[in-house]
């Protein structure tokens, strides 16, 4: 009842009708929104169509098909290769990260059915260490794309990344290569891959795996880039241009081949995949 | 006033003083011979001393030493018969990456390499060794090249990192990297990646994926700057000494982890004090992992490849969790 008084608006913006807790500022519009209303448009918002970010677990519910999930190397997390300290050494950082976000690193990887349709997913999830790609993301990815190779069945990522992860030095660089070679593979192979770019994705992951989607899609306005905006200003010293590094800014740029909202993603990728058939055998790169 | 080079100022004292004496023994007929020599001895076994304990936060100044040989060194003095190749034949030549055939110990190969630049004008032109996106393209356009006439790969890695500005993002810097990465990867001909200097992060890597990776004594690979880092981590630039400590950056513990197969000697006092003997060490090497390479049938080298770029990371995972 309340709810579909706020659809149409009506007290939308009267925050003092409705308890506290209960909204959110968006800020897209910096607008105050009933939080529901955003959970219930799959965390975007209902003033400005904003693109909330979305963990891993809530995008899988999102994209795959009741029931048909099955986690894949749920439980590897990551080592200290480097034995590496900062304010805390990163083993203790990871457990804080985990207890924060229930995960056990910054992917989630599996297979299911999206819309009937047998695929490998991988959702990366921004809110654990800024979604940075170490070891476990590189393994997690490589062994995804080697097991849609192997299923002979799409291959799907969802990438939210502020880039290589640090702590675990040039073993997290090398995963640039490593999850790029299994792409290869799978390309050779002519099994699909669609990459899904969302706010944000940047660095080592955008300059990897990321951009090797036989299709990039885009979330509207998600930062999407190699170098951080703050870096590139104070390197040039000069403005940057509106909309920036926006998926609209890649679109124009021909760097990516569509924009799609996260309410009709999942039949966006449905219909993909419908054209993009994966080659019939092993031999079918030669066929 | 104090320069990133201040803990070489021993070497330097002791150079200058040969010198002095060498001139002296040409405008006077004097015989120093002997002065010379001991001075020679003493400052070698000072920069053996020095070097055995270079931190590293001072191999990252080596690394990036105005004076420290270049790819175009290399190609000078390593190689033979060397033609240079232009253009991405898309956009436009980015100069940041040279790239030639060559002839390298009598092998015929391909040479890709970054370049910083010489002189000011030099600098310039080569952005700092700092590619855009049409760098990395005219270095694919070129290996894809070298694949279809069996020619192996010579990459020479010395750039702070791929340049952060409005046009890389605009031309696909991201793109351009990435697909440099997953073709390397697959590339049907021995590749052999050598660290010359700077190795910084994806700009690196964009050219920096082989069979073999070697690194000079005294150059460093990294997945993001020193300073970078001390940024982030530790919101205080001043940290960047500690912060290339942790980040493992040094030859020695790259190749401890299993990333780097060899670490390439220098001359006595660094690369910088011998350009031309450092080319003749490097030679020797790379064209060492060539031969081996090139004795390799083609589906085992490229299997071989594949493995170990796959083995590289450190997880952990419960026993039986692999299905
Ligand atoms: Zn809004």
């Amino acid at each position: 009842m309340v709810l579909d008084r706020l659809r149409r608006g009506a007290f939308a913006r009267d925050p003092k009708k409705i308890p506290d807790g209960l909204w959110e500022k968006c800020p897209g519009c910096q607008k105050t929104v009933f939080k529901r209303l955003v959970e219930e448009r799959l965390d975007t918002c209902p003033e400005c169509n904003y693109h909330f970010k979305m963990g891993a677990r809530r995008r899988i519910a999102t994209l795959i098909d009741d029931g048909t999930w099955q986690e894949w190397d749920a439980e590897m997390s990551s080592a200290d290769p480097l034995g590496f300290v900062d304010s805390r050494p990163y083993p203790e950082r990871i457990a804080q990260q985990q207890a924060k976000t229930g995960l056990k690193d910054a992917v989630l990887t599996g297979r299911g059915r999206l819309s009937g349709i047998d695929v490998a997913l991988g959702v990366m999830d921004f809110n654990f260490n800024g979604g940075s790609m170490g070891s476990v993301v590189g393994e997690k990815i490589a062994r995804l794309f080697e097991r849609a190779r192997e299923l002979r069945i799409p291959a799907i990522v969802v990438s939210a990344s502020g880039g290589a992860r640090m702590q675990e030095g040039v073993v997290s660089l090398m995963q640039m290569a490593k999850t790029s070679a299994a792409a290869a593979r799978l390309r050779e192979a002519r099994v699909p891959f669609i990459s899904v770019l969302t706010n944000p994705t940047m660095a080592g992951v955008m300059a990897s795996f990321a951009s090797l989607g036989d299709i990039i899609v885009a979330e509207p306005k998600a930062m999407i880039g190699f170098t951080g905006a703050r870096v590139i200003q104070e390197t040039i010293k000069q403005e940057l241009p509106e909309g920036f590094q926006t998926s609209e800014f890649l679109l124009a740029h021909g760097q990516i081949d569509l924009i799609v909202a996260r309410q009709d993603l999942k039949a966006e990728l449905a219909r993909l995949l419908a054209y993009l058939k994966p080659a019939p055998s092993a031999r079918g790169a030669h066929a | 006033m104090s320069t990133p080079f201040d803990f070489l100022e021993p070497l330097s004292r002791l150079q200058d003083k040969i010198d002095e004496l060498r001139q002296l023994s040409e405008t006077s007929g004097v015989d120093v011979s002997r002065e010379v020599a001991s001075l020679e001895a003493k400052l070698t076994a000072e920069s053996e001393r020095l070097f055995a304990s270079l931190t590293p936060w001072q191999r990252v100044q080596l690394a990036r030493h105005p004076l420290r040989p270049q790819t175009s060194d290399y190609l000078a003095h390593a190689c033979q018969e060397v033609v240079p190749l232009a253009g991405d034949r898309l956009f436009g030549n980015d100069e940041a990456i040279v790239c030639a055939l060559a002839t390298w110990d009598g092998i015929r190969c391909l040479v890709v390499g970054q370049q910083k630049g010489k002189d000011v004008h030099e600098r310039r032109r080569c952005n700092f060794g700092m590619p855009h996106p049409e760098g990395y393209r005219k270095a694919l356009l070129k290996m894809r090249l070298a694949e279809r006439f069996a020619l192996p790969v010579v990459c020479l890695i010395n750039t702070p990192g791929a340049f952060p500005g409005i046009e890389a993002e605009e031309r696909g810097q991201s793109i351009a990297i990435a697909e440099n990465i997953r073709e390397m990867a697959a590339l049907r001909v021995p590749i052999v990646v050598a660290v010359i200097g700077e190795g910084g992060s994806g700009g690196a890597l964009g050219i920096g994926v082989g069979d073999r990776l070697l690194m000079l004594q005294n150059s460093y690979f990294s997945v993001i700057s020193p300073e970078g880092c001390a940024a982030i981590l530790w919101k205080d630039g001043a940290m960047r000494e500690v912060a290339a400590e942790r980040l493992g950056l040094t030859a020695e513990v790259l190749q401890r982890l299993g990333i780097v197969d060899e670490v390439v000697p220098e001359p006595p006092g660094g690369a910088h004090r011998r350009p031309q003997a450092m080319a003749e060490i490097l030679r020797a090497a790379v064209a060492r992992h060539l031969r081996e390479l090139l004795a390799l049938p083609l589906d085992a080298l490229l299997e071989r490849r594949y493995r170990k770029l796959r083995a590289i990371g450190s997880v952990i995972e419960p026993p039986a969790a692999s299905a």
